[in-house]
């Protein structure tokens, strides 16, 4: 009898696989409870639709953080920015200056504006990440108040008609109390999600940009020693940041349809709290991109949960808070344990099937 | 004179903090020339360095705190507003129950909530040291519950802190000169420095930040030293809080302290403190906290439209960092040197080319 598994030999799981796995085991332990205890509304596949169709900007917003977190950086500024977007956008529908392909661009050359600037100040004058997107975020925060200080419905009609589409889906759905079947609804915001998802997923897991991001977010000086363009490589993920939180604001308003305030507020905050759910890590070169998406649905699950179990509105945010801890003390005794190698996902040596090597050793025993 | 220089090299830090300080001040001056006038009313000095010195209290509390948790855990605390709001919640209520306000009752409640700010400072200190969990993330967690729980503990919506012994402690206690919360903050300072002087505090926080495990092998716990900072962290904030909720009169779960972690964030770095720890100056962020709050003083004193002060403020941190960049004073200095170079008759270019010739006639013999 030859070895069980003859092909390239096994090795040990990186961090990244590793918080990835845990990730969505938390995902599909969560989910599982909501299904478990509130059966009538979760199990409906709206429910799970309606995270994304609500919520399509948070996760934006998340992906874009998730790459400067795996550079080893932070961006703060992403929910000002999304909120600036959302009024921009809005004003320029509602004086009837641009239609809507205007008020796309205009939301990604805003991101691109704050995406350059901050990634210039950062990488090429090397000036710490946390206190510049902390002043983006108050000149984003500052325009958009000079901007417009009231809400802003946007009611130009092109625009109130792409708001209101849905696309249905005929095959899954529910049946309601009468009898009448009810198809799932996805709003076009879905698949920019979605296409947003795979083409990051494909820029970090295959291209040389996304190998050379988690180089420098691991250790930049050996990054720098290996050849690699530091600097631009973290020009970059803070343009990509920046872009992805102004398409983020242009999805805000397709959600909500209308420009406020405090339109984007503590997205930076959920953004963050959501990747530390996924896996990525803040100190970099951790994290898997996909880990972006699967922290934002726990996280909105949760509150789904938490808002379903009827608990008081002062509570929510202390259940919610206490959950994080639960969820981030774990994370860390898992990485502690596997520092000490203590922890392994393999099979206990009895149950493992023999090596070629135990053969060898057995046989030269002979 | 080389003992002056040494001292000026000290201190080359505070360059930065202090010019910017000037620079505004300066502005304030040619706005209107009666800026440092100091009046007295009813034995009270009032004017606007008074003003600012009552208003950056907490702010300067904070910053003191702030630098100390950056320079051991390489992270900051985002929960410092929260983590005040608690411990003055708890204050207010301890005064609100005890019935008969004496100066005794105060002092319990204020150490009571010293007790709860170290207990909360206990908590993020244990997750970031014992855990190993990065600071920002470990905060995160009673940033997003805190304000709840201090509205809890208040149980309705803003309790009304109306004694007069608060009322004193929160504007002026009579026959004194000065506010009271200036007071309290210069006391607050000179403790802090009494303890930085006579204590290793400054020679552990720096060697654990500038290299956690150098300094375990050296005989220090960092564990130890960043959990300490914490708890330092943790009295600060209920310090603050406790200014913060006399000054206001009324505690406030939603409002108090709201969104001051990034004032006190940005005031350890204009006090030319590196975010990533290492080595820390306090009387930089203090300096850096004052500037703070002389900087939003003098934008509504220029009378810059309420909507754009932020936007202002961005642009006036933006520039300030960029000057203050490594690459650029770097430039500036190769600059400096140049210029040098031209008023004393000969470039740098000139003297590299004479000692090559120097050297190649060397190697001729």
């Amino acid at each position: 009898m030859g070895p069980l598994n003859k092909g390239k030999p096994k090795t040990r799981m990186s961090n990244s696989t590793l918080l990835f796995i845990i990730a969505g085991i938390i995902l599909i332990l969560m989910y599982g409870i909501a299904l478990i205890s509130f059966p009538v509304s979760f199990r409906q596949f709206q429910t799970f639709f309606d995270f994304f169709n609500l919520n399509a900007a948070l996760f934006i917003v998340t992906l874009g953080m998730c790459i400067v977190m795996i550079g080893g950086g932070i961006d703060i500024s992403v929910g000002a920015v999304c909120g600036l977007v959302t009024m921009a956008c809005a004003l320029l529908l509602e004086t009837g200056a641009g239609n809507i392909w205007g008020a796309l661009f205009l939301s990604l050359g805003i991101g691109l504006a704050f995406g350059l600037m901050h990634g210039f100040l950062i990488a090429y004058l090397e000036i710490q990440p946390f206190i510049i997107t902390l002043g983006g975020m108050f000149l984003a925060q500052g325009l958009l108040t000079t901007l417009h200080k009231e809400p802003l419905n946007v009611t130009k009609p092109a625009f109130v008609a792409l708001r209101r589409y849905t696309i249905e889906i005929p095959w899954l759905g529910t049946v309601n109390r009468l009898g009448v079947f009810i198809p799932s609804e996805i709003k076009p915001s879905v698949f920019v999600v979605a296409a947003l998802v795979v083409l990051y997923a494909i820029l970090m897991k295959w291209s040389r940009f996304g190998r050379n991001l988690y180089a420098v977010g691991g250790n930049r000086q050996s990054a720098r020693m290996l050849g690699i363009n530091v600097k631009r490589t973290i020009f970059l993920s803070y343009v990509i940041c920046g872009l992805t939180a102004g398409l983020s604001g242009f999805i805000f308003l397709l959600t909500t349809g209308a420009g406020n305030i405090g339109n984007g507020s503590l997205y930076e905050i959920k953004a963050i709290a959501a990747n530390v759910m996924g896996g990525v890590m803040l100190s970099g070169g951790v994290g898997n991109l996909l880990g972006a998406p699967i922290g934002t649905l726990t996280l909105l699950t949760i509150n789904e949960l938490i808002r379903a179990a009827g608990v008081q509105s002062n509570l929510q945010a202390i259940v919610s808070g206490l959950l994080l801890y639960i969820f981030i003390v774990l994370q860390s005794i898992i990485m502690a344990l596997r520092e000490r190698r203590q922890f392994s996902l393999a099979l206990p040596p009895w149950l493992r099937p023999p090596r070629a090597q135990d053969q060898k050793t057995a046989e030269d025993q002979r | 004179m080389p003992r002056l220089k040494r001292r000026f090299n000290r201190m080359s830090h505070l360059f930065l903090p202090l010019s910017v300080l000037v620079v505004l001040l300066i502005i304030n001056l040619v706005k209107g020339a009666d800026y440092f006038k100091i009046t007295l009313i009813n034995g009270v000095l009032y004017g606007n360095i008074p003003n600012i010195l009552f208003g950056a209290s907490e702010l300067v509390i904070l910053s003191i705190g702030m630098t100390l948790v950056t320079a051991a855990s390489r992270g900051q605390d985002i929960s410092i507003g929260e983590s005040g709001a608690i411990s003055s919640a708890i204050f207010v209520q301890y005064v609100l129950r005890a019935g008969n306000v004496t100066v005794w009752t105060i002092l319990a409640g204020f150490l009571i909530s010293c007790l709860a700010g170290m207990v909360i400072g206990a908590f993020n200190g244990t997750l970031v040291s014992f855990f190993n969990v990065q600071p920002m993330v470990a905060t995160l967690i009673l940033f997003l519950g805190g304000r709840s729980i201090a509205f809890i503990i208040d149980g309705k919506v803003s309790p009304i802190l109306a004694n007069p012994i608060s009322n004193q402690i929160g504007t002026v206690i009579p026959g004194v000169p000065i506010q009271t919360p200036i007071i309290l903050t210069a006391v607050f300072i000179a403790l802090v420095v009494v303890v930085l002087k006579t204590t290793n505090l400054r020679l552990y926080v720096e060697s654990v930040g500038v290299n956690p495990s150098a300094a375990r092998l050296n005989g220090i716990n960092p564990k130890k030293v960043i959990f300490l900072t914490f708890l330092i962290m943790g009295v600060c904030s209920a310090v603050a809080g406790f200014i913060a909720v006399n000054k206001a009169g009324r505690h406030d779960s939603v409002n108090l302290l709201k969104f001051i972690m990034m004032d006190a964030i940005l005031a350890v770095a204009l006090g030319g403190n590196s975010l990533a720890g290492g080595k820390f100056s306090i009387t930089g962020s203090i300096i850096g906290a004052y500037t703070i709050e002389v900087l939003n003083r003098t934008l509504l004193r220029l009378e810059v439209n309420p909507e754009a002060i932020k936007a202002f403020k961005a642009v006036f941190i933006i520039v300030l960092m960029i000057i203050a960049s490594p690459v650029v004073s770097a430039y500036a200095g190769k600059l400096l040197d140049r210029i040098k170079g031209i008023t004393t008759g000969y470039s740098p270019g000139q003297e590299v080319a004479v000692s090559a010739v120097d050297s190649s006639a060397k190697k001729e013999k």
